[in-house]
């Protein structure tokens, strides 16, 4: 056996963090760093799946795409073209508790994309041809990523429904064709009205910026939004699970059998410091081959072909509010056991819960964590949507910076107790049964 | 179609365009052969690892791609004194990782760490490189997992798509085939797989790119310290050169039951040394390479047939093309087909807009600095461009270049490269459904992919 070294120290960023809230109660962070030539931007409102009403499943996401669709003074396509045509690129997506707009672009670009986030932020222009258009968009995107390929939508469409009952919890987020077909322009107006206030959004800029010039373009663009009452966000709490929860659903293009399992844990934003072990737990049973899972499930029984674990249903940690779960998804071996798996993932729980960790486990583990954690703040763009959602869903973005430090605090008995929390008895799972089989 | 910037006056101007900035790149061959190539960006104190050995072959081999693909799952499956474990919780425990791929022209092992972690990754790399064991019974388990894999891709309908893609192109050539079968994998043996490291795993014509928070010259130190072992012989292989494209019919493959039909067309494209090669990537952005395109904008943003189209330049060592892909509903299967032929027809044979060109130039030069601004973006772009023999500083040459292009310049090679009469078409999707519509287009001509059962 090689030497052990000691535990590495766990960097950390410091990246400065400057923030504000305008008039129209638009938050505002900006995170200068002159690296490189180039600025990340992102505007996040405070909606995203979970505030769907009933029965237009799929809307806050049929919803961005109508953002992109022109504004009173942009013709449609011309957002598209004003980034591209500034050497930059642009996104948006909708997620459980937020959705976010976004472009990088070279630094001599920072006032013209200010610009398109204000403009668009005062109003979509929303038209009957635009709608119709967009919904058959999002209906080929359907098409590629849940319906005419395998795993569609495993697990984060299919696990919810079995986790949870309430509408805004277990709906399907990329919604029914039925719902998107009748979607109107008046239900687009009101979504609008009601949840793209400036007061429900953050805006983040990082990236190579001088604070004082930032701050006044980002005040000659956003002051003027004229200011509208931000909604209140309702609590989406369910009880928790009584019992064991079980579903299966045959996959007709799958061709082996799959199944993923979840518990609930602790409020990520109430109950930070319960929440935090959970996400350490989730590498130490799947990240890379040293970890328990892979150890045991793929390199020793051989009973799955991968596994991996994440919080949230989306498996952003840091980006997802109450109720939420760790999630553990497995691909299996032709005519694979799933009682089975899930046994040994129960047994390997209980392990961790009885036996602890294994010397120099929980540090290094943490040390990738740190990795994982950095790199995804080298990019200006992932490090503004950070910035954004943190503000927006814990009050202060500078946490970005404490990161890496505060998952290297989680003690082994704290991981120890959230091992303990992996019973069967709080455990929704859902198997994909192979109907593409050989 | 005119653009709102013709109408709506209030947008912002630019600032000043900078020059592009190329970092500063220490370059060192170690004495064993190995070509070391350190960057330092601190923007965060982690380091990134490229290290990509040539590995083509000199005629096609399915084979040989098992092999490959194989020594990829296994490279890090132990050692004569790590195991599996050993190597994985050593690499965590300085927060790092490695993991190896392959394609017809290289093996590319990537891995990233803590900054201060960087000797130890070397380390465990060199262990690696000289001394993997490839188990029996790790190289049995990962060639079951393997085989599991290919098994899930052949069912997706992206994969199948580039599959039949490959074979219509390259014919003959290595590069028709690049994912082997299950067949193919279960035949490989753990001493084909130490034979095949032997041969072809040495550090001549190998690039290591370190890319991160340390020092260049450190960071070439530490490679040459822990690297100078790493040795042998071994073979080179020259890779013929691709074949001309053979337009003719249109490929079908059927999937029965497929919702979407997988459009693929290939043209023929240049090498990035090639004079025509920049004005060939605007002219590629115009036609479909970015959002802001005709293409992308007909056959999405007008009419709704697909979500994300894209055309895009595929370099490889032995040549390269120019690959358009859309998923797109099977009931507008070859409506979207004709659309598509329409604006390469239209690319063809009348120069674009003024504004047209700008935009596109605008976003190549803009991209070349985001592709730049990050560790793992100057690690993949160094490490890529080592492959085909040129450094950083091309980009400046080529910002150039794509400064200088001309609407002239884009007819010219959208005329001898976008032409549809050179293309060549696949379509996999349900073909009772869409063979009789796309048969009113151009010639079509079945073709089954060789899908072998478990």
């Amino acid at each position: 056996m090689p030497r052990t070294p000691p535990a590495p120290r766990i960097p950390a960023t410091k990246y400065p963090v400057e923030r504000f809230t305008l008039g129209n109660g638009l938050r505002v962070v900006l995170a200068p760093d002159r690296s490189a030539p180039v600025i990340g931007v992102a505007v996040v409102y405070d909606v995203g799946i979970r505030s769907e009403p009933e029965g237009r499943t799929g809307f806050a996401h049929l919803f961005e795409h109508l953002m992109f669709q022109g504004s009173q003074n942009l013709e449609k396509l011309a957002h598209f073209r004003y980034v591209q045509g500034s050497g930059g690129t642009f996104n948006g997506s909708t997620h459980l508790d937020y959705t976010d707009y976004f472009e990088t672009m070279p630094a001599n670009a920072l006032e013209r994309a200010l610009f398109l986030e204000a403009d668009r932020m005062r109003g979509p222009r929303l038209t009957e041809e635009n709608l119709r258009n967009q919904v058959d968009v999002v209906k080929e995107e359907i098409r590629v990523n849940v319906l005419n390929r395998p795993y569609g939508g495993f697990p984060w469409l299919k696990l919810p429904p079995v986790m949870f009952d309430t509408f805004a919890n277990a709906h399907d987020g990329y919604g029914s064709f039925v719902d998107l077909e009748s979607a109107t322009v008046a239900e687009a107006a009101e979504f609008f009205r009601d949840y793209y206030a400036a007061g429900n959004a953050v805006l983040a800029v990082a990236g190579d910026l001088d604070v004082n010039t930032a701050t006044a373009l980002v005040e000659r663009h956003f002051a003027t939004v004229p200011k509208r009452s931000a909604p209140v966000r309702p609590g989406f709490a369910e009880p928790p699970m009584q019992a064991e929860r079980r579903a299966a659903y045959t996959d007709r293009l799958a061709p082996l059998p799959a199944v993923a399992a979840a518990w609930r844990v602790p409020d990520p934003i109430e109950d930070f410091a319960a929440y935090l072990p959970h996400v350490v737990l989730a590498e130490v049973l799947t990240d890379g081959d040293a970890s328990r899972l892979v150890q045991r499930l793929v390199l020793r029984d051989r009973t799955v072909t991968s596994i991996g674990g994440y919080l949230g249903f989306m498996g952003e940690p840091f980006a997802v509010r109450d109720p939420t779960a760790l999630v553990l998804q497995a691909n299996l071996p032709p005519g694979g056991d799933v009682d089975k798996v899930l046994r040994t993932i129960d047994e390997e729980a209980e392990r961790i819960a009885t036996d602890g960790l294994t010397p120099g486990e929980l540090a290094r583990t943490q040390a990738r964590m740190a990795t994982h954690t950095l790199r995804d703040t080298d990019a200006v763009l992932g490090r503004a949507l950070h910035l954004a959602v943190i503000e927006q869903q814990r009050g202060d973005a500078s946490l970005v910076n404490d990161l890496p430090r505060l998952l290297g605090e989680v003690t082994e008995a704290e991981v120890v107790a959230a091992a303990g929390m992996l019973r069967p008895g709080r455990r929704a799972a859902v198997e994909v049964i192979a109907g593409g089989a050989r | 179609m005119s653009t709102a910037a013709e109408v709506f006056t209030g947008m912002p101007e630019l600032g000043p365009n900078r020059k592009l900035a190329l970092p500063k790149v220490v370059e060192r061959t170690l004495p064993n052969g190995l070509t070391g190539i350190a960057i330092r960006r601190s923007a965060v104190p982690l380091v990134e690892l490229r290290l990509r050995v040539p590995l083509g072959t000199t005629r096609r081999s399915e084979p040989f791609v098992a092999r490959t693909t194989l020594l990829s799952q296994t490279l890090f499956s132990g050692t004569s004194k790590m195991s599996t474990m050993d190597i994985a919780a050593e690499l965590q425990a300085v927060g790092g990782a490695l993991n190896a791929g392959t394609d017809p022209d290289r093996l590319l092992i990537s891995g990233n760490a803590l900054g201060s972690g960087l000797d130890r990754i070397l380390e465990i790399l060199a262990e690696v490189l000289t001394d993997a064991a490839y188990p029996t019974t790790e190289v049995d388990t990962e060639r079951d997992r393997l085989v599991d894999r290919i098994q899930i891709a052949q069912t997706q309908p992206a994969h199948l798509a580039r599959v039949a893609l490959l074979r219509r192109v390259y014919g003959t050539h290595p590069y028709a085939v690049q994912t082997p079968t299950p067949r193919q994998v279960r035949a490989v043996t753990p001493r084909s797989l130490r034979t095949l490291h032997a041969e072809r795993l040495h550090p001549t014509g190998a690039t290591l790119v370190i890319v991160g928070d340390v020092a260049p010259a450190r960071a070439l130190d530490a490679a040459e310290a822990a690297l100078s072992g790493w040795n042998g012989g071994g073979k080179q292989a020259q890779l013929p050169a691709t074949p001309p494209l053979r337009p003719g019919p249109l490929t079908l493959v059927d999937r029965p039951d497929a919702i979407q039909s997988s459009l693929r067309i290939a043209l023929p494209a240049v090498e990035r040394t090639h004079p025509d090669h920049a004005a060939l990537q605007l002219a590629n952005l115009v036609f479909g390479g970015y959002f802001s395109s005709r293409w992308v904008e007909n056959i999405r943003e007008d009419k709704g047939y697909t979500y994300g189209p894209h055309s895009y330049v595929e370099h490889s060592i032995a040549g390269s093309t120019l690959v358009a892909t859309a998923e797109v509903a099977t009931e507008v299967t070859a409506p979207a087909l004709l659309e598509t032929i329409y604006e390469l027809g239209r690319m063809a044979t009348r120069p674009p807009q003024e504004a047209e060109l700008e935009q596109a130039r605008q976003y190549a030069l803009g991209t070349l600095q985001l592709g730049m601004a990050t560790q793992s973006g100057l690690a993949g772009l160094a490490s890529t461009y080592a492959g085909f023999g040129l450094r950083l500083d091309y980009l400046a040459d080529h910002a150039v270049r794509l400064a200088a292009v001309t609407r002239d310049d884009i007819a010219e090679v959208a005329a001898r490269y976008l032409a549809p009469a050179g293309s060549v078409t696949v379509v996999l999707g349900d073909a009772a459904r869409v063979e009789p519509s796309l048969a009113a287009l151009m010639p079509v001509e079945r073709s089954v992919l060789p899908v072998d059962e478990s």
